[in-house]
């Protein structure tokens, strides 16, 4: 098989100027995006930035205006067969037929993707062990809870074992714990299974902690990728990092010697709260100069600020 | 080609076990089963009856099997003119929730994630549909036929096993028309309930009121009355009938009760006499004639279920899957 090919590291997903519009109206502008092999890359944004337009985009289940997009090397509009032979869809609004058990409903996509038919219920019995469900597994799906369904939709991309999974919204009206518990397998998978992952979510803190690197949707355009902490900087203190140290006491001599030390740009004064703008993280030069003074530290943290504020700049817009 | 056969599969153990499934086909048996009894029963008393409009209808020897669809009636309904009302329900149900069901119970999208062809849903549903309207419609054709022979005693002709199977086909084809008009509803509405709601006022139309709208159509076009000639009724007759032919219910009436009486020669020919009557009872029409008596009627409703079934396919096969 082609994605045989690809080794760790290379890109598996490439989009390149991709444009959607829907009735006159661009969901997605211009967005460039790659996905490298063995990374749980998360898309994030608000709800109706074009994330899963982005999705369906790459499964080939609706055509870019303009723009192309590939998956190991496939075209996903013109050989999505082959995309979606590799790559596992969990989608938003995920759904099971209800009078059918979570064996039969798995029994059916295996089917679907052509597993032969002596393979399928070790098969299923594995996935289901994967997500935990293999006690419920001859229940109907009518009967089960949506964190339940939502570990049945992660067995059931499972099973045609895919290179790549692209979960929407994955932890969306789950309860914290379940959430968490979903989000800890799929980072075991990438682990274990080498499953390269792509989570689209709003729920930018639950995610964020499971991916090697993110990307920042808002209104059809990326407004940020990489890992997230330097996002962050880019996005907001222009590649600067910022410190706050709090003091027992502030004297004139110590804050000339923070001032004096390579990289600092600005000390912002609050009392005995300290913000400090540097170009790089001085953290131990910074300490190193309040010992030497002979003032108690009482906290100092560099601020993953950007986090907190990306949340209140792009996620509670709406 | 591989992905609609599985799709297929699964649909047609989904009819099977449904209960929509299981009440359709109690409701055909026990209808059947009646109108079969009193079939044999006038077909058993005609030998000694002197009621002579029974003896018209049934004479002994020729055609018996088919008779017995036909003979027995009930408020002037007979089995053929119940499946004429009745299979448009059938198909009714089994095609109008196919796709946005799938759509609303959040399906589609994880289906089509899978490395199937699009049109593998659709075809696998379609084709699933028509099997069962089959399996249904020939199981009672075919008990009914049983039992008859069981209460007659001589086998049917080989030309009665050859109409009563075209007819099966017909019922099929005529149920599969239906399917697929409200398979084109549920490809283009999003809730099931609206397109069963269009469905089924567009059957209780066609089937039960298009009649007397072409009756009065048909006056006013061509009136008749006391002074009218033969010419003008026939004309009003022809008018009537042909109005009548834009409902696929009475095109399947034509169809079968042609084929189903082949002392009935032509649509527009009805007896006006005993005489007349007499001359048409014992020249049956051989089965070519009657194929080709039905055959526009057949075509157009195999025309239309391809027509309805493209419409669906291509609106399907173009509509942008979105999240929500």
């Amino acid at each position: 098989m082609n994605n045989q090919d690809i080794k760790k590291n290379e890109p598996i997903i490439i989009a390149q100027n991709l444009t959607k519009n829907y009735n006159g109206k661009t969901v997605v502008n211009d967005l460039n995006l790659s996905v490298k092999k063995g990374e749980i890359f998360g898309l994030l944004g608000p709800n109706g930035a074009g994330k899963s337009t982005v999705i369906l985009m790459m499964l080939g289940l609706t055509e870019p205006t303009s723009g192309s997009i590939t998956i190991a090397g496939f075209n996903s509009t013109r050989e999505p067969i082959k995309v979606k032979r590799i790559t596992g869809y969990l989608p938003e609004k995920l759904g099971f037929y209800e009078d059918m058990t979570a064996r039969q409903n798995l029994k059916y996509t295996a089917e679907l993707n052509f597993i032969p038919q002596k393979e399928i219920d070790s098969k299923t019995n594995e996935v289901l062990q994967i997500v935990g469900l293999e006690k419920n597994k001859n229940q109907p799906v009518s009967q089960f809870s949506k964190g339940m369904k939502q570990r049945l939709g992660i067995a059931d991309v499972l099973i045609k074992d895919p290179r790549l999974v692209i979960l929407d919204e994955p932890t969306e009206g789950l309860d914290i714990k379940i959430a968490n518990q979903i989000l800890e397998n799929i980072s075991i998978l990438n682990r274990q299974k080498e499953i390269t992952f792509m989570i689209c979510s709003h729920q930018l803190n639950l995610v964020q902690k499971i991916c090697t690197r993110i990307g920042i949707m808002s209104k059809g355009k990326m407004i940020g990728e990489g890992r997230i902490d330097h996002i962050g900087r880019g996005l907001f203190a222009e590649g600067k990092y910022r410190i706050d140290v709090e003091l027992s006491e502030v004297s004139k001599a110590v804050l000339n010697k923070i001032r004096n030390i390579d990289k600092v740009i600005s000390i912002n004064q609050n009392e005995n709260l300290l913000e400090i703008i540097c170009d790089e993280d001085v953290r131990p030069q910074i300490s190193k100069v309040i010992l030497q003074s002979n003032i108690l530290l009482t906290r100092m943290n560099i601020r993953d600020s950007s986090l907190e504020e990306i949340y209140l700049k792009y996620f509670k817009e709406e | 080609m591989r992905g609609a056969l599985t799709v297929y599969r699964k649909e047609l153990a989904d009819y099977f076990s449904s209960k929509i499934f299981l009440i359709l086909l109690a409701v055909i048996y026990i209808v059947g089963l009646s109108f079969v009894f009193i079939s044999i029963q006038d077909i058993k008393s005609a030998p000694t009856s002197t009621n002579q409009s029974l003896l018209i209808k049934v004479f002994i020897d020729e055609f018996i099997y088919l008779k017995l669809f036909t003979v027995g009636e009930i408020l002037n309904f007979n089995f053929v003119s119940f499946l004429g009302i009745f299979i448009p329900l059938i198909g009714i149900m089994f095609g109008f929730n196919a796709v946005n069901s799938e759509k609303t119970s959040g399906n589609l999208s994880r289906l089509l994630s899978q490395p199937i062809y699009r049109d593998s849903l659709i075809n696998g549903k379609f084709f699933a549909g028509t099997t069962t309207i089959a399996i249904m419609i020939s199981s009672i054709i075919f008990v009914i036929v049983g039992i008859g022979i069981r209460a007659i005693g001589v086998p049917p002709t080989s030309e009665e096993i050859l109409r009563i199977f075209i007819f099966i086909i017909i019922c099929i084809v005529y149920g599969t028309f239906w399917m697929g008009l409200s398979m084109l509803f549920s490809v283009i509405m999003k809730s099931t309930i609206a397109s069963i709601l269009t469905a089924i006022p567009i059957w209780i139309f066609l089937v039960f009121f298009w009649g007397m709208i072409a009756k009065a159509l048909s006056d006013v076009f061509a009136p008749t009355g006391d002074t009218s000639t033969t010419a003008d009724i026939l004309r009003n007759q022809t008018i009537w009938v042909n109005i009548q032919r834009v409902s696929p219910q009475y095109l399947f009436m034509e169809a079968t009760l042609i084929l189903i009486n082949p002392t009935l020669q032509h649509v527009l020919l009805r007896p006006v006499s005993t005489n007349a009557l007499n001359k048409m009872l014992f020249n049956p029409l051989s089965i070519n004639q009657s194929l080709i008596q039905i055959w526009p009627q057949l075509v157009i409703i195999i025309a239309f279920t391809i027509i309805f079934f493209a419409i669906s396919y291509v609106i399907f096969m173009k509509q942008e899957i979105r999240s929500t």
